[in-house]
């Protein structure tokens, strides 16, 4: 299963560096949520510093879905899906690697639109390694989520609108766990966010292990 | 198999010999593609039975997976990785050695330029051939086959005529659908005919090169593929 999980995972990094969807499109995307979050909050840094946890963890979330629309894209051209499905790979390797592809991608990502938050908000961002665990544990939450109801969505005509309308009411717990531990490591109170931490890592199991159960006879769904 | 509550296949029994080459026949719409993509496993059997190679579809379709190779009217690669990243794709999924993949991407014409290639920069005709490459590379014991023929030339339609005519050698076994009945009836061993989603007796055809080709003798050999069929679902066994 791992070793399948890394060979779709190395496949669709590939695919993602030579087309550099993500680079042109998902990351000015983030940067842009985080711009018209600014304009429409105001210029008053005192006002966007304290909102900038919730700001960044919104701006990865929509970014999520153009990532798993993507990770899914490269698998309908030429009915490459139906490719996958015949090349033998064990479904939860598909899953893990597709899943682990998405990650990879959203914590550069998050990296840049941390950058984004301190030059932007003017937020000044302490607590270094609960910043860096909630976005690792998180990301590996959305990405479960999104691999999952990607899959279903992809099968769908309706694809494109239909996978927010699935994933987004499913990962406000990650919202809402990921937002709280940034403001208590931004707030200079990083023991406060043990707990939120506790709730991203309790999701991010849950979804890699529904993850890997049900993602085979989800991809063999017609 | 059904389409909604259609049932695309209804009827369809057939028994494939190992090594044999098998050609399906008939209009559009017979359900010739269908039938091929029950035995790649990709669609699910509904009613009856169906064994490929051994295994029982209808208790897991994705076991066989790993020994069969399907090209359909899209080549199933990636446009973004080039011919050789996607054969070493395939052939990994496969657990197989990537070393024989040089000779194989040299056998369909892919030169070193040609092999770095992305696929999405490819002819149709080059991305079919990479399909094939594809097929050989991975070692597949069955082919399934739609329409193999179309999008090649004609240096590339006697190359794949040349593959299926060395199936029984090569230990593989083939279906496939065909209009291009010249080609066809040159190399297949026996002709199956559908219509309406079931497999039926050959049309009285007037032509005597059409008749001669239903006359063509079944291989001996052990099945590769067998079906029996109740009444309202394809099995292919």
């Amino acid at each position: 299963m791992l070793r399948d999980a890394v060979l779709v995972a190395g496949k669709d990094l590939r695919i993602e560096m030579r087309s550099r969807v993500g680079l042109n499109q998902v990351g000015p995307f983030a940067i842009a949520v985080l711009l018209l979050f600014g304009l429409a909050l105001g210029p008053d840094r005192r006002e966007l510093a304290p909102a900038s946890a919730g700001l960044f963890w919104v701006a990865v979330l929509l970014s999520t879905i153009l990532a798993v629309q993507r990770s899914y894209a490269i698998e309908s051209a030429d009915a490459a899906r139906d490719g996958l499905r015949l090349s033998g790979l064990d479904p939860a390797g598909i899953f893990l690697g597709k899943a682990g592809a998405v990650a990879a991608q959203l914590l550069v990502l998050e990296a840049a639109l941390t950058v984004g938050v301190a030059l932007l908000y003017g937020t000044h961002l302490s607590g270094a390694v609960v910043l860096v665990a909630a976005c690792a544990v998180g990301t590996v939450g959305l990405s479960a989520v999104g691999t999952l109801y990607g899959v279903v969505a992809s099968g769908l005509r309706t694809r494109e609108t239909l996978l927010p309308l699935l994933f987004l009411p499913v990962v406000a717990p990650v919202l809402l766990a990921a937002t709280k531990a940034w403001d208590a490591a931004i707030a200079g109170t990083p023991g406060r966010a043990d707990s939120w931490l506790d709730v991203l890592v309790v999701f991010a199991v849950l979804y890699l292990a529904i993850g890997t159960v049900a993602f085979g006879p989800l991809l063999e769904d017609e | 198999m059904l389409a909604g509550r259609f049932p695309l296949l209804a009827g369809a029994s057939l028994e494939v010999r190992e090594g044999e080459v098998v050609h399906l026949r008939g209009p559009n719409g017979a359900g010739k593609t269908s039938l091929l993509k029950v035995l790649a496993g990709l669609l699910a059997v509904h009613s009856g039975e169906a064994t490929v190679l051994g295994r029982d579809l209808v208790a897991d379709r994705r076991a066989v997976r790993r020994e069969v190779g399907m090209l359909g009217h899209e080549s199933f690669l990636y446009e973004e990785l080039t011919v050789e990243e996607n054969l070493l794709f395939a052939v990994r999924a496969t657990r197989g050695a990537v070393t024989g993949i040089t000779p194989v991407l040299e056998q369909f014409g892919f030169g070193v330029r040609l092999a770095g290639l992305p696929l999405g920069r490819c002819s149709a005709g080059q991305r079919r051939r990479a399909a094939l490459a594809v097929l050989v590379a991975r070692r597949a014991r069955l082919w399934l086959l739609d329409e193999p023929h179309a999008g090649l030339d004609q240096d590339g339609r006697d190359l794949l005529d040349e593959l299926l005519g060395s199936s029984r050698a090569a230990g593989r076994t083939v279906v496939f659908a065909s209009h291009e009945l010249d080609r066809a009836e040159a190399i297949a061993d026996r002709v199956v005919y559908l219509a309406g989603g079931r497999v039926v007796e050959p049309p009285q055809l007037d032509e005597p090169q059409e008749a001669a080709s239903q006359s063509l003798p079944a291989r001996d050999g052990s099945p590769a593929i067998a079906g029996s069929e109740s009444k309202a679902a394809a099995h292919v066994a």
